[in-house]
């Protein structure tokens, strides 16, 4: 029954990640990667100071995605969750929010762009409305617009493991807290926010590992002034250097693993689900 | 109905504001998409015009988005038949402990969590070693299915903890095979949320891009086309294009919710009267 699976897995995930690994000790020429078992792929990584830039990048993005999604999530899915009292209704708000994601990553990303551009939207009405005298430059190509756009793509994420958990918890035990006099923050604190902790990591999990792979919202949103790990990765690959770029892969394998190795310590996947 | 407390409109207004931020990019998609033929990418508006749909239509300067387009769906079909089975098999197993259970499930999180990049780099890295041509049928199916299948599996482990297993247990008592009882008794109960499996794996693999980057070989898919695009077109027939494939998805979910809908009546009109109290 299984070894379908087993055998998609194997063939696309262990083997490409083994020849990863394997290629990364290789050399290259400008032309051609040639087999080989030498350390220079990693020595130049470590040894450039362009690589912790480019770490710490990754990881402020991640940070600051994570922190936006959170809240934003949290607030939505309780709101669902509490809030809207009929099962049609939720599914219908939940609808609602997931239209957008039928249109394509890419384009909704650039469509940012005549949004927060100089002359866009955001700066003209913000000017219209005499809050600003001059065009806001820090909208669009800046860590803003990078992380604005993680938190657009990736909230619902966020979202949907949070309601998941929020929906299982005993209305009773909040009735409880309130008859025990808990006010509506205690209640809050003491118990929703602990009983949805699985949710909440799961979808850190989810948004964590699609922030740090991420290539292309950083060329785009940054217009090209920032990098991170996986922009690394995929400028070494458009030049050929494949071995330089699996290097760079295993290690950002290796920080994602132990990343989410971390957050599996705080919940146990198989029995949320 | 007790009255809605105060902090309910404070986080309606919060969740408003929430469906917006998320509309924002589709709606300005729509609206710039209409660009009249001497506007630009950006705002202002020049007139207002179907120019740029026409022109999708036209012969492209660069690429093929129609057949991109037709390969996307085929593929898109590929992926969600084989999440699907391949998913209901993986999620029938996972229900005993078989040897080698604990690895494979951290396989499917690590296919979960691990960049998708490195996916394709290393199939693309993997086929050309092997000396075999990379093709969007071949390796870029295989790499999509590493994406659509955690999540078709984890769905999966969801329905089967939930699953009543007296239901099983009574098939087998009755003279079931076990094929039987998986055709007749299990299959027909999780009919809903394959629907689900489905939608996912059709909208993961049609939106996916990173995986098929390197995998696809000379022909593109849909977000690869687009993707290329991104660098070379600089006039408004992108957004004429998003907002087609927009619509596109939705008539794909009117669909998916059209199928379940109708199950679901089959079922109420088909079903058994079993345990509703009729003697």
């Amino acid at each position: 029954m299984v070894s379908p699976l087993a055998i998609v897995l194997f063939f696309f995930l262990v083997l490409p990640i083994a020849m990863i690994a394997i290629v990364s000790f290789w050399q290259a020429t400008e032309f051609s990667i040639i087999p080989a078992f030498q350390f220079e792929n990693y020595e130049f990584l470590f040894g450039s100071p362009v690589t912790y830039t480019v770490f710490i990048n990754t990881f402020k993005y991640a940070i600051l995605t994570w922190i936006f999604t959170f809240l934003i999530g949290f607030t939505v899915a309780y709101y669902l969750a509490f809030h809207i009292r009929s099962l049609t209704w939720q599914v219908a708000l939940f609808l609602l929010c997931t239209i957008p994601f039928w249109t394509s990553n890419i384009i909704r990303m650039i469509s940012w762009i005549p949004f927060l551009g100089r002359n866009g939207i955001a700066n003209s009405t913000l000017i219209s409305w005499g809050v600003i005298d001059e065009p806001l430059e820090w909208l669009l190509f800046s860590d803003f617009s990078v992380v604005l756009a993680f938190v657009h793509i990736y909230t619902l994420f966020m979202v949907v493991p949070i309601f998941n958990t929020m929906m299982r918890i005993d209305k009773s035990l909040i009735e409880a807290a309130r008859d025990g006099g808990a006010n509506g923050a205690q209640i809050l604190w003491n118990v929703i926010l602990p009983l949805t902790k699985p949710g909440i990591m799961i979808g850190t999990i989810f948004v964590v590992t699609l922030v740090m792979g991420d290539f292309f919202t950083v060329r785009i949103m940054s217009g090209s002034q920032s990098a991170n790990v996986g922009r690394l990765i995929s400028n070494d690959i458009a030049l050929l250097q494949y071995p330089s770029a699996s290097a760079t892969a295993i290690v950002l394998l290796l920080t994602v693993l132990i990343t989410i190795g971390i957050l599996l310590r705080f919940v146990d996947i198989r029995k949320e689900l | 109905m007790e009255p809605r407390p105060r902090s309910f409109y404070a986080l309606t207004a919060f969740f408003i504001l929430f469906v917006v931020f998320l509309y924002g990019p589709t709606l300005t998609i729509g609206i710039l998409s209409f660009q009249g033929p001497g506007g630009g990418l950006t705002f202002p508006m020049r007139g207002v015009s179907m120019y740029w749909f026409y022109d999708l239509f036209e012969q492209q300067a660069v690429g093929d988005i129609w057949g991109s387009f037709r390969r996307s769906i085929i593929l898109g079909f590929m992926v969600m038949v084989t999440t699907i089975v391949v998913s209901v098999m993986g999620g029938l197993a996972f229900r005993k402990k078989f040897p080698g259970s604990t690895i494979l499930f951290y396989l499917i999180i690590t296919a979960l969590v691990i960049p998708s990049i490195l996916i394709s780099l290393g199939v693309g890295l993997l086929f050309s070693q092997a000396g075999i041509n990379v093709h969007w049928s071949t390796s870029g199916f295989g790499a999509q299915l590493t994406w659509t299948l955690p999540f078709g599996l984890l769905i999966m482990f969801a329905v089967f903890n939930r699953f009543d297993k007296s239901f099983e247990e009574a098939a087998r008592d009755q003279g079931a095979t076990s094929w039987q009882t998986i055709r007749y008794v299990v299959l027909p109960i999780i009919a809903p949320s394959l629907i689900g499996v489905a939608l996912f794996g059709f909208t993961l693999s049609y939106d996916e891009f990173a995986r098929t980057l390197l995998t696809s070989g000379s022909r593109n898919t849909l977000p690869l086309e687009i993707y290329g695009m991104t660098t070379n077109v600089t006039s408004p027939v992108l957004y004429a294009l998003g907002t087609l494939t927009t619509i596109f998805s939705l008539v794909m979910i009117g669909i998916f919710l059209g199928v379940a809908v109708l199950m679901n009546r089959r079922r109420a009109s088909k079903g058994s009267d079993a345990g509703k109290g009729l003697v």
